[in-house]
């Protein structure tokens, strides 16, 4: 699939600003006031400015408000809810804790579980996606979550869980990788399922045009995909190891802004391969993957 | 509500005969120049006399290649691919506006243009790559089943199907009712087999692919071939002498 700039930040930045709001609501840290404040102001300019920069891919922003609509069947319009509905809830649990000194906590609680919502909400609008077998499987929603609740417990600074936290979603996101890379030939959708063609080998003879179009560009991006070895390697090192190391040493806050800052980046580049690495089956009928 | 109809009254498709077809392309010309003349946003060509021309079509035409088991010559199968208003589309169920539903009269698959913000997740979940975005519009397009045609009393009778069904110069392009199995096109599709495509992915595709015919194995009727096989399979006189004379020189047999 393509790698869009717009979603990759979107679904890193708020992943981990719902799971910095999500320990926050559970009062780790419970600090009031100005510090209060501040660690409410980087979860909301995370997870409201992914939001936002989610609707930078849209053809017609302007009509985004009509995406709350079909919460009944769309995880799309889940998210839209849950996402809103959290930084309302999470709204008033911050008014108390920074004007009013006060720990509103079932308020709290149910940002918390809000926010886990939302990251859930984000996964299955791409493991729903049966079109991309490599997205299609509970692996993803629990990676989505298990990465959250490691930034959110890395940005929260709680320091003792957030090792343990990094090293369950390097876990997970290591195991995603070693089932998605035969997904799509597990899936069984093959050119010859793809065309009813029987009785022997089918081969791509002529593309529909000369040029390229827009299913070419949007899901089947290969470009993306050539350097997906030391992209994982990298992913693996900045994302999870090295602020495993830096949580280990003793606790100063430039070692843990710099722990947050390499799993951003190490993040950033396994969101980019989560995409770049996703063969959409519409590609078989190019002869491509 | 972007939920799926449980059941439609009708289910309006098509049936493409893949024994028939001749890749000619009339179908995609025809469907580009209604829909872009027509109902809803027009489809777009950019760059169309640049270096790289990209644009907007409903309808394609694949060729595929396929390589007998048995051996013997390929055979090129020219492969039409629409939408193929699936029972169960997964286009629409992930819809967060609304605007792509399945009608419950005919079970055909539309998008409300107005109502599209472009989000482009609709494409993403249909398997068969039936959905694009217009790059000038920015709105999703995908085939009507020509909604402005089959219904329009404006025009005569015989224009009342899709264009693509209607300008399809083989016949290979076949519209009707699939629900109901006294139709024209269900005994086409009980007689020759119809296909689902990806039938693994679940979607219950309406519209249905007509396999190709195997091709005809024509056993040797000349009673004088026999008598014509090459007699000789090692060269004499002159030539046998050269051959010979070839291989004695160095590197010359293997």
């Amino acid at each position: 699939m393509h790698p869009a700039p717009s979603i990759i930040l979107f679904t890193t930045l708020s992943g981990l600003g719902f799971g910095l709001l999500a320990f926050l609501g559970l009062g780790m840290p419970g600090s009031t006031g100005w510090v209060a404040f501040a660690f409410f102001a980087i979860g909301y300019a995370l997870a409201g400015g992914g939001l936002i920069a989610s609707t930078f891919h849209l053809g017609h922003p302007e009509r985004a408000l009509k995406a709350f609509t079909q919460w009944r069947s769309s995880w799309l319009s889940r998210e839209a809810w849950t996402s809103t509905a959290t930084l309302a809830i999470m709204g008033l649990y911050a008014i108390g804790r920074v004007f009013f000194d006060a720990n509103w906590q079932p308020l709290g609680w149910l940002g918390a579980a809000l926010a886990a919502l939302t990251v859930y909400s984000t996964a299955m609008i791409y493991t729903s996606i049966k079109a991309v077998p490599r997205w299609h499987t509970p692996l993803t929603p629990l990676h989505f979550l298990t990465l959250a609740a490691a930034g959110g417990a890395l940005l929260a600074g709680q320091v003792t869980i957030a090792a343990p936290l990094l090293a369950a979603a390097a876990a997970v996101q290591v195991l995603l990788w070693m089932q998605s890379d035969g997904a799509l030939a597990r899936s069984g959708t093959t050119l010859a399922t793809a065309t009813g063609l029987t009785g022997g080998t089918v081969r791509a003879f002529e593309p529909p045009h000369t040029g390229t179009n827009y299913l070419l560009r949007e899901m089947v991006h290969v470009v993306g995909r050539k350097h997906s070895r030391r992209l994982r390697a990298l992913a693996l090192i900045l994302g999870y190891g090295l602020p495993i190391l830096l949580l280990l040493m003793p606790f100063t806050h430039w070692l843990g802004l710099l722990a947050v800052l390499t799993h951003i980046l190490g993040i950033l580049a396994a969101r980019w391969l989560f995409f770049a690495e996703a063969e959409h089956v519409v590609g078989l009928y190019y002869g491509k993957r | 509500m972007t939920d799926l109809p449980t059941t439609t009254t009708r289910k309006l498709g098509l049936v493409i005969d893949l024994d028939t077809c001749v890749g000619c392309h009339a179908c995609v010309i025809s469907c580009k120049g209604w829909n872009t003349e027509n109902y809803g946003a027009p489809l777009s060509d950019t760059d169309a006399y640049g270096a790289d021309p990209s644009g907007t079509f409903l309808n394609r035409v694949h060729s595929y290649e396929v390589q007998p088991d048995t051996g013997g010559a390929a055979q090129l199968v020219h492969f039409p691919k629409s939408c193929l208003h699936c029972e169960n589309a997964p286009c629409v169920t992930v819809c967060p506006t609304g605007a792509s539903y399945k009608r419950v009269e005919d079970g055909i698959v539309l998008v409300n243009e107005s109502d599209c913000i472009g989000c482009g997740l609709c494409a993403w979940a249909c398997p068969y790559g039936a959905r694009e975005m217009d790059a000038v519009e920015k709105v999703m397009k995908k085939c009507t089943l020509c909604v402005d045609r089959i219904y329009n009393e404006n025009l005569s009778h015989e224009d009342r199907e899709p264009a693509c069904v209607r300008t399809c110069p083989a016949g290979a392009r076949h519209f009707g009712d699939l629900a109901d199995s006294s139709s024209k096109v269900s005994q086409l599709v009980a007689e020759r087999g119809g296909i689902d495509l990806m039938p693994e992915q679940g979607t219950a595709p309406v519209n249905q692919y007509l396999p190709p015919r195997p091709r005809d194995q024509l056993d040797q009727i000349d009673v004088l071939a026999p008598y014509l096989e090459p007699v000789a399979d090692a060269p004499r006189g002159f030539l046998g002498w050269l051959d010979r004379a070839l291989d004695a020189l160095p590197g010359g047999k293997e």
